[in-house]
């Protein structure tokens, strides 16, 4: 009778971020064993620092069979891009950096360009590098709770030749028996990370003490007040509005992304728990910290369709 | 640590799933402020006059707000001080029944809404039908909009009586009634005061304490191998997720197909070298010695089905319908290979559940149906295990998700006898094509234009995606007949042949097109005696006078000086056809005119 009840609902004994971990491993032994050129899209923020992170246990004592990508806009904070290559060194990956060169060239820049820059720099690079090294399959960090267009995204989520979403038009996707194939000139983006939240995501950092770039912990910063957001001067290239002074301020980031564009918000937390703290009583979701996501409802998914990530 | 419970929400459009789990989420506090704000400020400006409109916050889509429906699944993520939770919440309409197959294969446990004034209908049935399809053995009714009927007990009460009746047919599914309004908030986290009737738990409550643990006793290990890491020479792994039962290093597993026997020599749970391996858990297994074994192969310690045939319940999803003889690739487990569907049995009929014999399946039927597939692999039963009786079909031109299923029966046969007892048919052939395969018979003079249009005909088909062949004198008297002249005797025999190889194209599932002068009636018939059912005589009529004006291969000329003898029309007679299934003139019509008089025609005999 014993031995019954040992084996009785294992899975069940399993902590939701266990099989949260298990799914996302699960996505991406698939993703590696049935597509024929996959990358991993690197964006260096703390989602991708999960993803990184499932993927070297995926594979483990293996290194992941597929490559990094980081779109670079060179707009990044610069503590960012020093993480990014001391990871890819430390953990002995394949790093891709792509940035879209004739946008650098021509000076785009989120100061002067607005949408267009976040289309240019982050949209085209994205179908750019893709297309660069012909991936078939690219996973992301993106998580159903970020977003409402993102919560009704499938995990396996197909792209046509011009990397546009058919949101009305999703392959049915039952069980875990996911479909991965594709007409040629087709791509898919894959979120192993669907089913986590922010709390899951801040949870399983502190369970497997991921490493993640310094800007999530409060420290003093120079930073400017412009409109709801807190914008920190990370180089000489800031533009400044009239009247807006550099401040030091105790500050964090909740979402990483180019400085210009990213909020942060004004916290103690500076340490892992705090920020768990912090984050469990949140008054605000997540992506409001990202500028340029306050715009009509829907801008979200209409990136989408054209090809943001 | 929490456990974890995901469940869907589904029944019929304007049910109020959305507004359900919206108001839900609402009053357990569990929404960010800014999504509170933005909820009650979308309510102001949306239509639905000042209230604040819980449904807002999962309608994601922009086609979905603009039309006020949901078309996909949305997944939403709370978590109560007892459990985390994950609710599918699926579309009502009924031709997104597969998004809502979908949620339903996702989740442990259905909420199915009623609307309290209509009861239970025959949406409220099709779900519960595609929830235990898929698994779920657990089913909350909500009865919602009780605010509507003024709680009234009585009628809650036969809406309960009708969900337990047509839930008695089921086996295995646990099921418990719940009076709620979504708008107003009665029964969603807390008991109200307008049902002091009703002494069952509130929606959230029975949510947090519902027990899906199954009592199946001691399981066995059971394994898909999902791949073969062998990143050097010391180390091959095998990766996969534990589906049931456990592993320890030591421990002897079987592999299938290849029926070898080794032990464990190391277990890794992701990067952690441990000591047991549970269900769901991503494991790499090293064994101790060399083993034939591959992605989609399976390590279990009990002895699984290994078959190439099963049957299966399935929910066709895809626009085009499913015919007998179609192949798809089967993806089940973990292991992906070509099958056939050799027989659609009969579908189900959503609201009583009797069987009604079909040869071909719809969207959004459920079916019982027989799979082939090109090799044998490791199947089971859906009921005694879940990873490796549930599959889908993938099709292979368009590469979508055609179906969904669950293997009922995995079927046993002596390794020799494939395809024996079951030859393939005609039928069968013809179904893989998805194709009615006909013999297009084109008689007429010579310069009628039957070639042209023969052949203009043909190439419109395949444009469309028919299978076709088709026979002329250029490929048929160069080989096959290049035996035979031109004589009533060697006339006849050329026909014999040609019709005893159209016979055999259609058996084959083509669709064959001749095109042959064949000047006599008998003839016709002796063809139409071998090609059976199938032969359509399409008769082109261009009368001789035009024919012999057009004289493109200048034959008539000769013909009229005597060069060439028994010269249909000149010199040997031509019969027409008394009753010809299609006939066409082609004087003064332009070409493709002509085809589309013809393909218009043929069209009824392709169905």
């Amino acid at each position: 009778m014993k031995v019954k009840a040992q084996a009785k609902n294992q899975e069940a004994a399993l902590t939701h971020l266990d099989r949260l971990e298990a799914e996302a491993i699960y996505i991406i032994r698939e993703v590696a064993a049935e597509c024929e050129k996959p990358v991993m899209l690197y964006s260096i923020g703390k989602d991708s620092s999960v993803m990184l992170h499932l993927a070297m246990k995926a594979f483990y004592p293996e290194k992941p069979p597929f490559p990094f990508m980081h779109i670079d806009t060179t707009w990044k904070f610069r503590e960012m891009i020093e993480f990014r290559d001391r990871k890819a060194r430390e953990l002995g990956i394949d790093m891709i950096v792509h940035t879209n060169r004739q946008g650098a060239e021509e000076g785009i820049n989120p100061f002067d360009h607005g949408a267009n820059y976040t289309d240019i720099m982050k949209t085209q690079a994205l179908k750019e590098g893709l297309d660069k090294y012909g991936f078939d399959a690219a996973f992301g960090g993106g998580r159903r709770d970020e977003e409402k267009s993102r919560a009704k995204e499938r995990v396996f989520s197909f792209r046509n030749e011009n990397h546009a979403w058919d949101p009305k038009n999703q392959k049915p996707e039952m069980w875990k028996l996911y479909n991965t194939r594709i007409n040629k000139g087709e791509s898919m983006r894959v979120f192993p990370l669907s089913n986590w939240t922010e709390k899951d995501i801040w949870q399983y950092i502190r369970k497997e003490n991921i490493d993640i770039v310094p800007l999530y912990y409060a420290k003093e910063r120079p930073v400017v007040y412009r409109e709801d957001n807190i914008v920190m001067v990370d180089d000489d290239r800031m533009r400044f509005e009239p009247g807006e002074e550099v401040v030091n301020r105790k500050v964090r980031f909740r979402t990483l992304g180019c400085y210009p564009l990213t909020g942060g918000i004004e916290s103690e937390a500076e340490t892992l728990d705090e920020i768990i703290e912090e984050t469990l009583g949140a008054v605000s979701s997540e992506r409001t910290s990202r500028v340029i996501d306050q715009e009509a409802a829907g801008s979200m998914e209409r990136r989408k369709r054209e090809g943001y990530f | 640590m929490k456990s974890l419970l995901k469940f869907i929400t589904c029944g019929s459009v304007d049910d109020g799933k959305s507004t359900l789990i919206g108001h839900m989420l609402y009053d357990a506090k569990l929404l960010f402020a800014d999504q509170e704000k933005a909820l009650e400020l979308d309510s102001k400006i949306g239509s639905r006059g000042g209230d604040i409109d819980y449904s807002l916050l999962l309608d994601g889509l922009m086609a979905e707000r603009e039309q006020g429906i949901t078309i996909d699944v949305a997944y939403r993520y709370f978590t109560t001080d007892d459990r985390s939770f994950i609710v599918a919440d699926t579309p009502g309409h009924e031709q997104y029944t597969r998004n809502m197959a979908v949620g339903a294969s996702f989740a442990d446990l259905a909420v199915i809404l009623v609307d309290a004034s209509k009861g239970v209908i025959s949406q409220t049935k099709r779900h519960a039908r595609i929830c235990s399809l898929m698994g779920i053995r657990h089913m909350v009714l909500a009865v919602n909009k009780m605010d509507l009927i003024d709680y009234d007990e009585e009628a809650f009460s036969n809406i309960r009586r009708d969900f337990e009746m047509f839930l008695s047919t089921f086996t295995d599914v646990e099921a418990t009634v719940i009076p709620v309004s979504a708008t107003e908030g009665d029964n969603i986290t807390e008991n109200s005061s307008n049902t002091p009737w009703y002494d069952g738990p509130s929606l959230l409550t029975y949510l947090e304490d519902a027990d899906l643990t199954k009592d199946e006793g001691e399981v066995p290990f059971v394994m898909p191998v999902q791949r073969v890491s062998r990143p050097g020479n010391h180390f091959r792994g095998f990766q996969g997720q534990i589906e049931s039962g456990q592993i320890r290093p030591g421990d002897e597993v079987l592999t299938l197909p290849s029926r070898e026997r080794a032990s464990v020599k190391s277990l890794l749970v992701t990067d952690e070298e441990v000591g047991e391996g549970v269900a769901g858990q991503p494991v790499t297994v090293q064994l101790d010695r060399e083993v034939d074994v591959s992605r989609g192969n399976v390590l279990t310690n009990t002895d699984l089905p290994v078959t190439d045939r099963f049957t299966a319940s399935l929910l066709w999803m895809d626009d085009e319908p499913l015919t007998e003889g179609k192949n798809f690739l089967v993806k089940a487990g973990t292991k992906t290979i070509p099958g056939t569907v050799v027989a659609i049995h009969y579908k189900t009929d959503i609201n009583i559940g009797n069987q009604i014999k079909v040869s071909r399946g719809e969207k959004n039927e459920l079916l019982t149906i027989e799979v082939v597939t090109a090799e044998r692999s490791v199947f089971d039963t859906f009921r005694s295990n879940e990873t490796l009786g549930g599959f889908i079909l993938i099709d292979r031109v368009t590469n979508s998700t055609a179906a969904s299923g669950v293997i009922e029966e995995t079927i046993q046969r002596s390794p020799n006898t494939v395809w024996e007892d079951t030859s393939v048919t005609r039928d069968l052939r013809a179904g893989q094509k998805g194709q009615n395969p006909v013999t297009l018979w084109f008689t007429g003079l010579s310069g009628s234009g039957k070639s042209t249009l023969a052949s203009e005909v043909e190439e419109q088909l395949v444009r469309e995606g028919y299978h076709t062949m088709l026979l002329d004198g250029d490929n048929v008297r160069h080989g096959l007949n290049g035996d035979l002249g031109f004589d009533p005797g060697d006339r006849f025999e050329n026909i014999r042949r040609v019709a005893e190889v159209s016979r055999l194209m259609n058996e084959a599932g083509l669709i064959t097109l001749t095109s042959f002068i064949s000047p006599y009636r008998t003839d016709r018939e002796k063809a139409k005696g071998i090609i059976g059912e199938a032969f359509v005589e399409v008769y082109v009529s261009t009368p001789l006078q035009v024919c012999e004006e057009r004289d493109v291969k200048g034959l008539y000329k000769k013909a009229r000086t005597g060069k060439i003898s028994d010269f249909t029309g000149v010199s040997a007679p031509y019969e027409p056809p008394v009753n010809p299934d299609v006939e066409i003139d082609t004087t003064d019509v332009p070409l493709e005119v002509a085809v589309n008089n013809v393909l218009k025609e043929i069209r009824k005999y392709l169905e």
